[in-house]
């Protein structure tokens, strides 16, 4: 159960390497916070995080979970119950950037990554929901993107999977109204981690501490949706209602 | 198959067991809301939704005054118990009243005050339900000479995780009758208590005020003067810094005699019916209560006290429940809400509480008028709040910048110096400070289990903070 601050006692970072999940889950943790888990797809390469955030008082582990794996989903959420109870704030941090040309001649792999974007995360997604009902309360905090807000030629695979994400994170979200939990869209820029290293930097780049940071205050104050940077909101709103043989044009990368 | 019903209303008990919608439930402070499954229940059909309850177990609610927490169950079944002051039965002779669990001190005392009696221990808000005042152990401005709500109970009708119900009191089954008082909710749900009443020949106090004008002069004023008080409490500035540091207004008093009230009062010596005046609209889209308005407040309140003045008039209403005046102020705060922080401190550690009020001035942080108490002799109930010392009650917003922190900072100068937090008020602090501020947990928690082996009455606070697993 969170405190009347906001901070958690129980945390779950789906994606446990994820390099804007550890900086949120950083932001996260207080004296209040009881238990960190980490779900990775090799559970022993989250060592470095475990012993980033170990500290007096607060358990750290980390658990093998497959996002393109649906099957294991209700199973995975319930064995992380049995192992800390109540489960205040999961965050779904998962996800592959891919790249488009590979994509464009390769519809298997296109089709594996749109499973862990989209299809694991609305599998995964729903078994916590449910938790959440259960427990009356939680927040799924869900990293979609701007890529999904007006899908660009440039990385059409990725950034279409991030709007179905987008798009079913609110409609969880809306679901879930009056139960006691709660969704938070997350939806960054370009962001400077592991994903998009030896990428040039798109404009309004940031970083996964500035994530972080904007995450957690989106959740303390309760909002449904986050930009980061805030610029951007207003930026896509403009750019969403481009003309498409405009759109077409711009030099987006 | 009906299981719980109000007024002839029964509620399948499939519907208890999981379909019941979960509506959103908070404490008085608005925050770490949490959804529950909220019934209405009377005490005749009471045992069936205990019994059949869902997995994430059942809790009673009273009027959710408790800050925090306390009077919330997430995913579980929350019971609200029906009850009507005009059902209690006073006993002239023994002054005592048996009154229903759910039926509200300000419902009580519409029926006793005309009647010549007084709720023993009141809180500051007279809608509080005696099933909360038990569970709460709740203390009031009496606890130097006469000790918590517990310390005034003869007997409860309980009903038990089996089903059962039970009559417990002090001399009877007293492992379980103290584990209730300030239990919580946690061992079982109180249906019925008699208690014993205060006789009074006014409805009006009799009282004295005194300015202090720093913190040394009020702990010193409340050390030599308050047991010649049966109510005393002072109202601190915590923005005041400097050499008005902890300045303060200490009111004490006692009831009125009839003898001692004075022109139209006389008339009607018992007459009460305290009013609320104005309600706080539902939506409040942003706090209003920052640093300069509750600076210019406290400073308006501080200069208005008179610097000594005895033996004034004051109603019951005004005396004890001035905030009662305003509906749901507690919407003040904004959607964000606020956290009430009290704890104690013993006797002998008065410099922990003076570096608290310094921590406090120093921060800026917008807090109205905080109470302070000195407590009496403790009761036998491992899990009650009061202990001999000093208790400070504040409000702030739970957006200030920093208080989070401040307050884990706070939490360890309080516990090293052997002091605690009241669970009723609570809505921040950890396992691991109510585990070194209640030493006597696992004696509760022993007697718990016995009653309750398989877990049926939970609640938020329980989960939150390890008393129970
Ligand atoms: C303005 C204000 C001033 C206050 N001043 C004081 C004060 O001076 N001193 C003080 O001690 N407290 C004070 N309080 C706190 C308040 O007295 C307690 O929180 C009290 O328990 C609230 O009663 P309630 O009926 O609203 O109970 P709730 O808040 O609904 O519930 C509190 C606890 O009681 C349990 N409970 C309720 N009914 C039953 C039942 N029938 N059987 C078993 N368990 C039950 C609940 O499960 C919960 O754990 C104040 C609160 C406010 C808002
Ligand atoms: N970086 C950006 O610019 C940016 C912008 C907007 C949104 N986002 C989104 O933010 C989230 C986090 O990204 P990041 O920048 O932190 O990238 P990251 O460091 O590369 O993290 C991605 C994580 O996804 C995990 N993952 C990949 N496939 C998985 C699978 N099948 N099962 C379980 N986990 C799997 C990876 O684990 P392994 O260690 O096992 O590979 C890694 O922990 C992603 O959803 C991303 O789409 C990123």
């Amino acid at each position: 159960m969170q405190n009347a601050f906001g901070e958690p006692q129980t945390i779950l970072l789906l994606g446990g390497t994820s390099d804007i999940g550890r900086a949120i889950v950083g932001k996260l943790v207080s004296p209040t916070c009881r238990n960190v888990v980490l779900a990775c797809r090799t559970p022993s390469a989250a060592e470095p995080a475990i012993a980033a955030l170990r500290r007096d008082g607060m358990t750290v582990t980390s658990i093998a979970f497959d996002a393109s794996a649906p099957l294991t989903h209700a199973e995975f959420v319930a064995d992380v119950v049995a192992q800390v109870g109540d489960i205040d704030v999961v965050i779904v941090a998962f996800g592959v950037l891919g790249d488009q040309a590979t994509f464009d001649h390769d519809p298997v792999a296109a089709s594996e990554a749109v499973t862990i974007n989209y299809v694991g995360a609305v599998s995964v997604g729903l078994a916590v929901a449910e938790q959440f009902r259960k427990q009356g309360h939680g927040q799924l905090v869900v990293l979609s993107s701007v890529a999904g807000e007006r899908v660009r030629k440039s990385n059409f695979v990725y950034g279409s999977s991030k709007a179905g994400l987008d798009g079913f994170a609110q409609g969880l979200g809306d679901s879930l109204e009056g139960t006691g939990a709660k969704v938070l869209v997350v939806r960054p820029g370009f962001v400077h981690s592991a994903m998009t290293a030896g990428l040039a930097a798109a404009p309004l780049s940031t970083t996964p501490d500035a994530v972080a940071e904007a995450t957690v205050k989106a959740l303390r104050s309760g909002r449904r949706t986050v930009w980061v940077p805030g610029a951007l909101r207003y930026m896509f709103i403009v750019l969403r209602h481009l003309p498409g043989a405009v759109f077409r044009r711009l030099p987006l990368g | 198959m009906a299981a719980v019903g109000c007024s002839g209303v029964a509620v399948p008990v499939d519907v208890v067991n999981k379909q019941v919608a979960l509506s959103p439930l908070t404490g008085w402070g608005r925050t770490g809301g949490s959804g529950s499954s909220v019934l209405p229940a009377s005490s005749a059909n009471l045992g069936d939704a205990v019994v059949h309850g869902p997995d994430r177990g059942v809790l009673m609610r009273g009027l959710g005054r408790s800050y925090g927490d306390a009077a919330q169950n997430g995913g579980g079944l929350v019971l609200r118990l029906a009850g009507s002051a005009g059902d209690a039965i006073l006993d002239e002779a023994t002054h005592r009243v048996t009154v229903g669990a759910g039926v509200s001190i300000d419902d009580l005392l519409r029926v006793t005050v005309p009647r010549g009696y007084f709720v023993p221990v009141t809180p500051g808000t007279r809608f509080v339900t005696i099933g909360g005042a038990i569970a709460s152990d709740i203390h009031g401005k009496n606890h130097h000479g006469e000790g918590s709500f517990g310390n005034h109970v003869q007997r409860i009708t309980m009903l038990l995780a089996d089903g059962s119900t039970v009559e417990i009191g002090p001399d009877r089954g007293p492992d379980l009758f103290w584990a209730t008082v300030g239990g919580m909710g946690l061992t079982g749900a109180i249906i019925e208590a008699t208690i014993q009443m205060i006789p009074i020949e006014t409805s009006r106090c009799i009282v004295d005020t005194t300015r202090a004008h720093d913190l040394e002069h009020i702990l010193t004023l409340m050390d030599e003067g308050d047991h010649r008080y049966r109510y005393s409490v002072a109202w601190i500035d915590l923005m005041a810094k400097g050499r008005h540091l902890g300045r303060s207004v200490l009111t004490r008093g006692d009831h009125a005699t009839v003898a001692e009230l004075q022109g139209a009062a006389t008339a009607s010596p018992r007459a009460y019916d305290p009013r609320v005046i104005a309600s706080v609209p539902p939506v409040v889209p942003l706090s209003v209560i920052n640093t300069l308005s509750v600076k210019a407040f406290n400073e308006f309140w501080f200069r208005k006290a008179p610097m000594y003045r005895t033996g004034e008039i004051h109603s019951l209403a005004g005396f004890f429940h001035p905030l009662d005046m305003v509906g749901a102020w507690n919407r003040l705060y904004g959607p964000r809400g606020f956290v009430q922080y009290q704890f104690l401190v013993p006797f002998g550690e008065e410099e922990a509480l003076r570096r608290i009020v310094e921590r406090f001035a120093a921060s800026g942080a917008a807090s109205f008028l905080a109470v302070l108490k000195r407590f009496g002799a403790s009761n036998p109930a491992p899990l009650s709040f009061p202990a001999p010392g000093w208790t400070l009650a504040l409000d702030i917003p739970s957006s200030f910048n920093g208080l989070s922190d401040m307050l884990h900072d706070l939490d360890r100068i309080v516990l090293d110096a052997g002091g605690r937090h009241y669970l009723a008020k609570d809505s921040h602090t950890t396992p691991h400070a109510i585990k070194r501020g209640y030493p006597r947990l696992a004696e509760w928690q022993a007697v718990r289990d016995r009653f309750d082996p398989s877990g049926v009455w939970r609640s938020d606070l329980g989960r939150r903070l390890g008393l129970i697993d």
